[in-house]
């Protein structure tokens, strides 16, 4: 069954604080097997002008991605979420994320296209501090596999 | 560390266009992903567990694709110094990087290339990120600040 275009323009707010661990930013660093001191090195990442550590640049995508998956689990949509996959995924950076921020998220479905068999959903997300202040803006391209009505229909 | 650490952000005079970085091999293994389910709260079974992965079509378990973003985002990291300098940072996942359980899992090998330089003191960088022969990442992309 074809995703529902119905949804196109919709916005979804997520509004459940996310705060920013140090240790988690740390963590993930590890995860991705980088060692810049900017993520882990307190004292060096303010000696840098920095406030606390700085979260490396995919970090936001675990806020994001929660956001993401409250916005498309509503049954109207029409998503098969098994046969999802990761099409596109862009960061715009107003200013850097870094550990101790408590954001909220934003979530837009832009378009919904279809891609040969393929339908893509695009979605706008903005994270921004509980006060307001927008920190990164992403852009996500989510692939629903074999679900375009067929061209005979 | 030793206190040679702190970062450096090379200078807007110092970089032309056509300057190439690395390539640099960022090599992945099954533990890699495994601590990145835990710290990006993703435990897809495909990114760790072989029976599920085949069982869906794929060839063996396979990278979460921002996994892969993340390491290529290192060249952008690295050449930056400071991450924060990195203000745009986008790909498309073209390929799967696909992590055999043995003890040399697969690389991903990303060369950077300085394709522009703005104004505003800020490059764009443009990425590829190969493993296994494929082209893993498409339209691959960060601009960088070094005003």
């Amino acid at each position: 069954m074809a995703v529902n275009r119905d949804f196109i323009g919709r916005t979804y707010e997520y509004s459940t604080p996310y705060h920013v661990g140090r240790e988690k930013v740390r963590e993930f660093a590890t995860a991705i097997g980088d060692s810049n001191p900017m993520y882990h090195d307190l004292s060096e990442a303010k000696e840098m002008g920095h406030r606390d550590l700085v979260a490396p640049p995919t970090f936001p995508f675990i806020i994001t991605y929660r956001a993401m998956v409250g916005a498309i689990s509503d049954p109207e949509l029409n998503l098969n979420y098994a046969m999802v996959v990761h099409g596109e995924q862009s960061f715009t950076y107003s200013r850097p994320l870094y550990a101790n921020d408590e954001v909220v998220v934003s979530s837009t479905i832009a378009d919904i296209s279809t891609a040969r068999s393929n339908e893509l959903i695009k979605m706008e997300q903005q994270v921004k501090t509980t006060d307001g202040e927008l920190i990164v803006t992403t852009t996500n391209i989510t692939v629903s596999r074999g679900s375009a009505p067929s061209e005979e229909g | 560390m030793s206190n040679e650490t702190i970062v450096k952000v090379p200078g807007f005079d110092s970089v032309s266009v056509g300057d190439k970085i690395g390539p640099t091999d960022y090599p992945v293994q099954r533990i890699n992903l495994v601590m990145y389910c835990g710290a990006s709260g993703d435990f897809n079974f495909i990114h760790w567990h072989e029976r599920t992965a085949k069982a869906v079509g794929l060839p063996n378990v396979i990278a979460h694709g921002m996994f892969t973003m993340a390491e290529a985002g290192r060249t952008l990291t690295d050449f930056a110094g400071d991450p924060s300098r990195v203000k745009e940072y986008g790909v498309r996942f073209s390929k799967p990087v696909v992590v055999p359980d043995d003890d040399t899992g697969t690389v991903v090998t990303v060369t950077g290339v300085i394709t522009e330089k703005r104004d505003d003191k800020s490059v764009v960088i443009e990425l590829t990120a190969v493993s296994n022969e494929l082209h893993v990442l498409g339209k691959a992309r960060g601009v960088v600040d070094l005003a």
